[in-house]
Formats: structure tokens, C-alpha cells, sequence
């Protein structure tokens, strides 16, 4: 399986998302600076998190106009897969590829420490190795990750089965002391309508080994690659 | 000709502005009861070039939409000044 790994200035869970994909899943991968207009035949894209041009203007807003955006947007409609975490999560909703946008977190902490998140849907590339309501421990770190988006918005991705992974308790239970920023529906990661594309704010690449304190994201590794091998 | 224009952008009124709430409520306990609501929002200082006044508007307005503000959670106003 092959994988690219967009790198734009302030990038800086790169080499995370590299070692996870590489030396602990065994993927095919290559570095893509954000200049380069061509991005190879791969099947999977994953733009990682950081703070891509200093969270300047808005965060993503400015990556978003990169020139690779521009291969990533076909990629992506050519229904390969793309997964963007955190910061890559923020471009994905600047560059339309997802519905939404990220309010900075309720409380104006940048928090950064392990969360529960239970899945929502396993009728996708990222979570079909994963049982509906099965929670997952994986850390976030981030200042804007409180999701917003209108009545409407929040209806269709619940309507179209969006809603992916939600904050909650170890055991699974909703609310809002287990919402660590506010987000709306308690909602972590969605994908798109074609069920192609995923953003999450968890980090899936820093608990990829038991010595990071969790392996639960190489849940979603394996479900890329039973689906995409 | 050259223009300036202030544009600011803030965010909707449907959407919550938690940093906004949290200085309103630091001038309220520094003593300030005098202020009732507090949404904080950018100011941008645009110089421009273009041949006339509607033509820099539109000019903003494509600017606006495609990069100065993020239509899901903000709104946008400018006011623009010919300069001499």
C-alpha cells in the first residue's frame, strides 16, 4: 500500500504520521512538500497536523491554497482516500473536502492529553476493522478543535451516517464533561458523503505502539489497509 | 487609482465566541459594568489598486470570499477610502 505524507511549513506531526505508516504499519511512503503540484499515484493521503503557516489568517486557510492542495482536491475526487488529523482535519474544512469549521476550544486552552472516543460507523475505509461503539484511546493536542456547523449541516452527516468518532467517557457514555473542547454533537472526526475522506482531531499516529501508553490507532491503520491492500 | 480598505470580519451571531464571553467577563470583574456584550473579530488594512471605486469593491468582496473570511463561521463589512 502506498502512502504520501503532505508536508507544509509548520507542519510538525509529520515524522509521526511517517515512522506510524512506515516502521510500524509497514506502508510504502514518501514526503510530499507542499509545493509540488504532482502528487503520485497513492492510495492513501495523510495531512498531518502542526501548525501549517503559523495558524496565520485562519488554521488550514492559507494551506488550503497550497499548490499539492490542488492534487489532493482530485485525489480525492477520484474517491482515493485522505485522511487529515488535527491541523490536517482544519485544511480538510478550509478546502471544502469536508462540512464545518473549527472555533477555537471552549475553554481558549490549548489542551493536549489522552481522550476516549467511541466509533460511531465502521462502513468505512478508516474504521471497518472497528466495532460500532468500541472506544478508542487516543491523545489530542490542540488549541481549535471545537467543530461547529449549522443545524442543517449537523443533520445531514448524522442523515448520511458522517459522524465517525464522537468525544466520550472509556465506557462509551456521551457528555459534555467528556467533550474536551467544546465541539458540537461532541463530535471528534467525520468523513465526507462519499465516505472517502476523514478528519479527526485525535492523533491515531502518536498511539500506534504500546510504549506511546496506546495502540488503539493502529485500529484505523488496519482498517486502511484490510480496505485499500 | 489606489484605495484603502478596513474590512473586518467576526464571527456570526449564531456562533459562540468563547473569547469574546471571556474578556467580557474580565472587564465586568475589573469593575467595567458598563459593558453589556463583547465579540471579538480581524481588522484588515487593504491597500489596492484598481480603476475604479466598484470595481476595488468587487474586488474585496471576491477577496472576502475566497480567503479573508471562512463563510461557515464568519461575516465580513469593509469601508473603503480613495486615497490621493
Amino acid at each position: 500500500m502506498k502512502t504520501a505524507v503532505i508536508v507544509f511549513p509548520g507542519s510538525n506531526c509529520d515524522t509521526d504520521c511517517f515512522h506510524a505508516a512506515r516502521d510500524v504499519m509497514k506502508m510504502s511512503v514518501e514526503y510530499i512538500w507542499h509545493k509540488d503540484r504532482d502528487l503520485p499515484k497513492v492510495d492513501l493521503v495523510i495531512i498531518p497536523g502542526g501548525f501549517s503557516y503559523g495558524d496565520y489568517l485562519r488554521t488550514g486557510a492559507i494551506a488550503r491554497f497550497s499548490p499539492v492542495m490542488e492534487s489532493v482536491i482530485k485525489h480525492a475526487g477520484e474517491g482515493r482516500a485522505v485522511i487529515g488529523i488535527c491541523n490536517g482535519f482544519q485544511i480538510l474544512l478550509e478546502a471544502g473536502l469536508l462540512p464545518g469549521a473549527m472555533l477555537r476550544n471552549k475553554t481558549l486552552e490549548f489542551i493536549c492529553k489522552h481522550v476516549w472516543i467511541r466509533t460511531e460507523e465502521n462502513l468505512t475505509i478508516f474504521t471497518g476493522k472497528i466495532d460500532i461503539g468500541e472506544t478508542l484511546c487516543i491523545p489530542i493536542a490542540h488549541g481549535e478543535g471545537n467543530y461547529y456547523c449549522d443545524d442543517e449541516t449537523l443533520k445531514a452527516l448524522h442523515g448520511n451516517s458522517q459522524v465517525v468518532f464522537r468525544y466520550t467517557s472509556r465506557d462509551g457514555k456521551v457528555g459534555d464533561k467528556f467533550n474536551p473542547n467544546g465541539s458540537r454533537d461532541h463530535i471528534a472526526g467525520i468523513v465526507n458523503k462519499k465516505k472517502n475522506v476523514l478528519g479527526m482531531m485525535p492523533h491515531p499516529e502518536r498511539a500506534s505502539e504500546e510504549l506511546l501508553g496506546s495502540s488503539d490507532g493502529r485500529k484505523i491503520w488496519n482498517s486502511i489497509m484490510n480496505a485499500l491492500e | 487609482m489606489r484605495f484603502k480598505a478596513m474590512i473586518h470580519t467576526s464571527l456570526k451571531k449564531s456562533v459562540l465566541d468563547p473569547q469574546g464571553q471571556t474578556t467580557l467577563h474580565a472587564l465586568s470583574t475589573m469593575g467595567f459594568r458598563e459593558a453589556k456584550s463583547l465579540r471579538i473579530g480581524k481588522a484588515f488594512e487593504l491597500t489596492l489598486e484598481a480603476a475604479d471605486r466598484k470595481k476595488a469593491e468587487t474586488c474585496i468582496h471576491a477577496m472576502c470570499d475566497k480567503l479573508l473570511h471562512n463563510p461557515v463561521i464568519e461575516e465580513y463589512s469593509f469601508e473603503v477610502q480613495e486615497l490621493s
